[in-house]
């Protein structure tokens, strides 16, 4: 059989995959380099071929958009809105309230360069903010990297299941790079998932009502509740690492890469291989929760030697450190600007680490 | 039941006492404040609709951030000045519900004024109920864009000069100007000096109710409905609840003078 291929650019393929699982409302605020998700979707709001997009709504900024979101998700419904650096931050308010209020929804990241405007080239840079607990007041999120255009695609009916099956935001952070570049890709087939939302507030029955609440101004209601989100992050935590590995099962050196990044050390692997050095790639596909597992258990077999590499200053090389437990060196390859780091740089520079 | 009646025109009651869509829970409003006021005259209205299986309301950060406790309906908290844009939301998914959120002036005037006015701009079926009473009453009397010129406030402790802050901000004006909006009224809702002596009126109360009552119904007909409670608060102004009353009706009254700004489907005349 024929499978149909199509070359698709990231931001359009997240788009579709979005529409594919069944994604019932989007609030847009334009940013490059994100733009082409919410064009997309404009497309083909109201089109017969996806009956359960019913919501389209251009806000008049990013706190509107993500307070729309917060709205939405919190009648059961899939929502989500993507954004790039600055309005990342804007919806850190709402990423915030919506942890504390467990209100399920997706929000992508697709990252450029900064601080501040910066440019428009990709960065990782939003790796702390993502991961971290960008807004107020001590929460995670599950956030996911896609490194290829083929998981742009499948990537938000993942980020939909994990969502409503923990009852968080999910956060998708993408390099400008995959937003941007265009791949041939096969559109997975997409079984459209139906959650239970018995917490949704969408009227009250009988003496039922259904209250979703931040404010716990009692200290002993504060407490429990942050323990509840504790105990809930630490389930995530045990249930929801993921990770790839490449040639690490002989490896003496393991590079440490998401995103688009990942890539190019996959074939800086396969050209330090040729040339003697045994190198393997570890890449994260969630970045939060850290599959510290899987790093670790590659430091347990004896591998000494971890570079990461990374489009910032050095920010996931700390979630490394902490992973292999000082049981290896962790070294960093790093690129900044918008540019990224050639296989030749990467290759070169791991020679220099390996020396 | 015991019902409050305008004997003038005999067109409206408030029913009093115990009502399903209150849990009756004693408030924590402070004395004389019209929050506990409004809180009775929206749980009339959606009685009044047999609405209350089908409302979700925004407890908005302010003096109202506690409503479900006293409102027994569907809440959410929203964040601070972004209940328009979640009640959008709310709609867009659920056009059946009633939609709700009681603002402070805070809230809605400033730190939300951008949420509020996109949302009438578009005239997103929704209802905002306006508690103004000049100052930031949770946190504890700071000036509001709707305190007037001269008032001592913990951030304007020489009197709020127009020259650092601009003019006061009239959100129902501002509104009015908008082609979204399809009802947009002002009440006063403190109880009113009648005459010289300290004989007092509930005609406030029953402005209020009628109005909120209409507010729904223009939601429910797919409008943007915005009424604004003119209010005291006596402990954050430094006053007793009865110089409060007569401050509102003295200065208040004038800046924010009450009226229908708006009212493109004609409820008011029903």
């Amino acid at each position: 059989m024929k499978t149909e291929t199509e070359f698709v650019k990231g931001n359009e393929a997240l788009a579709l995959g979005a529409l594919k699982a069944g994604m019932n409302a989007y609030f847009a605020y334009p940013i490059t380099p994100s733009s082409e998700i919410p064009e997309t979707l404009a497309k083909e709001f109201r089109s017969p071929e996806y009956p359960e997009f019913k919501i389209f709504l251009q806000a008049m900024n990013e706190l509107e958009a993500i307070n729309m979101v917060i709205g939405a998700a919190s009648t059961g419904a899939k929502a989500m809105t993507a954004t790039s650096g600055p309005g990342f931050s804007l919806k850190q308010e709402g990423i915030s309230y919506a942890a504390a209020m467990e209100i399920p929804f997706l929000v992508v990241d697709v990252n450029r360069a900064g601080p501040g405007l910066g440019n428009l080239g990709p960065e990782q840079s939003d790796y702390f903010q993502a991961t971290k607990g960008g807004g107020h007041g001590g929460y995670k999120t599950i956030v996911l990297a896609p490194n290829s255009v083929q998981e742009m695609a499948a990537f938000p009916a993942l980020g939909f299941s994990l969502a409503f099956k923990h009852r968080t935001p999910v956060l998708m952070l993408v390099d400008a790079f995959l937003g941007q570049v265009k791949e041939d890709i096969v559109f997975p087939k997409i079984a459209q998932e139906k959650f239970e939302t018995p917490w949704a507030a969408t009227g009250a029955r009988g003496a039922e009502r259904h209250l979703i609440l931040s404010l716990h101004l009692d200290f002993e209601d504060q407490r429990k509740h942050a323990e509840h989100l504790k105990s809930k992050y630490e389930e995530i935590d045990t249930m929801e690492q993921r990770s790839e590995e490449y040639l690490t099962s002989d490896a003496e050196v393991v590079l440490v890469a998401f995103g688009v990044v990942s890539r190019l050390c996959r074939r800086a692997v396969n050209e330090l291989r040729a040339k003697g050095v045994r190198a393997g790639l570890f890449r994260p596909v969630t970045l939060s929760p850290f599959p510290a597992r899987g790093l670790k258990s590659l430091a347990d077999r004896g591998i000494r030697k971890f570079i990461v590499v990374e489009l910032n200053v050095g920010q996931m090389v700390y979630d490394v450190k902490l992973a292999v437990e000082g049981k290896g060196s962790v070294d960093l390859i790093y690129k900044l600007g918008g540019f990224l780091p050639t296989t030749a740089d990467i290759v070169h520079r791991v020679e220099m680490a390996s020396g | 039941m015991t019902t409050l009646q305008d004997k003038a025109t005999g067109e409206y009651e408030v029913k009093l006492g115990r009502l399903p869509t209150l849990t009756g829970k004693p408030t924590h409003y402070c004395a004389g404040c019209e929050h506990g006021v409004l809180t009775r005259l929206i749980a009339n209205a959606i009685e009044e609709l047999g609405l209350r299986e089908k409302t979700v309301m925004i407890d908005s950060v302010g003096c109202s951030v506690m409503a479900h406790e006293y409102i027994n309906v569907d809440a959410i908290q929203s964040p601070h000045g972004r209940a328009p844009a979640v009640m959008t939301g709310i709609k867009k998914v659920r056009p059946d519900l009633l939609v709700f959120a009681v603002q402070g002036d805070g809230d809605a005037v400033a730190i939300g004024l951008l949420e509020l006015i996109y949302a009438a701009s578009r005239g997103a079926p929704i209802t905002v109920f306006l508690v103004n009473n000049a100052i930031y009453g949770m946190t504890g009397g700071q000036m509001a864009p709707t305190t007037p010129r001269g008032m001592v406030t913990t951030t304007t402790p020489r009197g709020r000069d127009l020259k650092d802050t601009g003019p006061v901000m009239d959100a129902s004006k501002l509104l009015a100007g908008l082609e979204g909006p399809s009802y947009v009224k002002r009440v006063f809702l403190p109880v009113t000096p009648m005459g010289s002596t300290d004989l007092y009126s509930a005609r406030g109360s029953l402005e209020g109710a009628k109005s909120v009552l209409n507010a729904f119904k223009v939601q429910l007909m797919g409008g943007f409905s915005f009424v604004e409670f003119v209010s005291t608060c006596s402990v954050n102004w430094k006053m007793s609840v009865l110089e409060s009353k007569r401050y509102s009706f003295e200065v208040l009254a004038k800046l924010f003078p009450p009226g229908l700004y708006v009212d493109k489907m004609g409820v008011e005349k029903k």
